[in-house]
């Protein structure tokens, strides 16, 4: 099974000029410990709107891609983003979810992943062109190729152990956060 | 056509004209024309939504990408997005809401009181600028500030279309 710190290293290690929205919890701290960038969105709230940032992101920004690269517990509070998503389809954006099964942040109660509802069904269920389940490093490679080159909009499950490793915190100021991101992209902060 | 009827007309070109090129919108009655003329507009990307938060989210991300978002909702739908209200307060995102209003005036459904009589105080804890339209010729002038605010200062903004001026809901079919 995946290490979570050292899937989003690989994930980001070469990103490009991908631009990141993590979710709420254990990715974002997963994001941070990678490499802060202006080009990440850290999300320190919004649990379920993760998945929709980045859709409103591609449509804004056809010419990037953007991964959103979130938990299981975060992707089951806005599944139904999987749905606007699935019908919208930008090429160019992706949805990577981390799990493992638990809702790490508060305190490892088990998700509906645990029980056996599968992310990759739905997404594919909901239209997304191309949908991938990654349980190795060999899947994890694979992946971080793709997101570098992929050109249909792309939905990753990535099975991660549900060990919590020490929180490495980004910066919590929302309007810097955004201001950043905006300038980091050329536009007026 | 008359400013009495063409005010989901007005709406449209004042959104052309704030530079709106994605709305988010749980489909609506009250909004039926509104929605119809940007699935109409090659320029503007129309989103579908399961519920009204994303759209919430889809304007954040909008901004993000140096775009701009407005969200169409009913008034029941104000009541599922207050949590993802906290992205754009804590974050200073625009977020320009038009809502049209059930639960107020002639209206069958009493299940639609509930959330329709606390919109207006809803959105004034969520430190959204409110404006009410209970007329047609209204509308403009209602939605041109709510730009503004939304726009300009970096707020949430929020237009009321009272449900007088939609008119009742027809339950005979």
């Amino acid at each position: 099974m995946l290490e979570r710190r050292a899937a989003m290293a690989a994930l980001v290690a070469d990103r490009g000029d991908l631009l990141i929205v993590p979710g709420l919890g254990s990715t974002t701290w997963d994001l941070a410990a990678a490499g802060d960038d202006p080009r990440n969105f850290y999300l320190w709230g919004a649990m379920g709107g993760a998945a929709m940032i980045g859709l409103g992101l591609a449509l804004a920004q056809p010419q990037r891609r953007v991964a959103v690269i979130t938990g299981d517990g975060e992707m089951l509070m806005g599944l139904g983003s999987l749905a606007t998503i699935g019908i919208k389809r930008p090429g160019n954006l992706a949805v990577i979810v981390f799990d493992n099964g638990v809702y790490g942040e508060t305190g490892m109660q088990p998700s509906h992943t645990r029980s056996g509802v599968d992310l990759v069904a739905v997404a594919a269920a909901c239209g997304f062109p191309q949908c991938c389940d990654v349980r190795d490093e060999a899947g994890l490679g694979a992946l971080a190729t793709r997101i570098r080159t992929f050109d249909e909009t792309l939905f990753a499950r990535v099975l991660i152990a549900s060990d919590e490793p020490p929180r490495v915190l980004p910066l919590r100021d929302g309007i810097e956060l955004k201001n950043r991101f905006r300038a980091a992209l050329g536009l007026k902060a | 056509m008359s400013v009495a009827t063409d005010w989901p007309d007005r709406l449209y070109t004042m959104l052309k004209r704030a530079g709106v090129r994605q709305v988010g919108y749980v489909p609506d009655a009250g909004h039926a024309r509104l929605i119809e003329r940007c699935r109409a507009d090659d320029d503007i990307h129309d989103v579908a939504l399961t519920t009204e938060e994303e759209g919430v989210a889809l304007a954040a991300g909008a901004w993000l990408g140096g775009g701009r978002a407005a969200l169409l909702m009913q008034s029941s739908g104000l009541g599922n997005c207050v949590n993802m209200l906290s992205l754009a307060r804590s974050c200073r995102f625009p977020l320009l809401m038009l809502i049209t209003m059930r639960g107020e005036w002639e209206e069958f459904n009493p299940w639609q009181v509930p959330m329709g009589s606390i919109v207006d105080p809803v959105l004034k804890l969520c430190e959204a600028e409110v404006h009410r339209a209970s007329a047609p010729e209204e509308v403009e002038g209602a939605a041109a500030r709510a730009v503004q605010h939304a726009f300009g200062d970096e707020r949430i903004a929020a237009v009321l279309l009272s449900q007088q001026l939609i008119g009742r809901k027809v339950w005979s079919k």
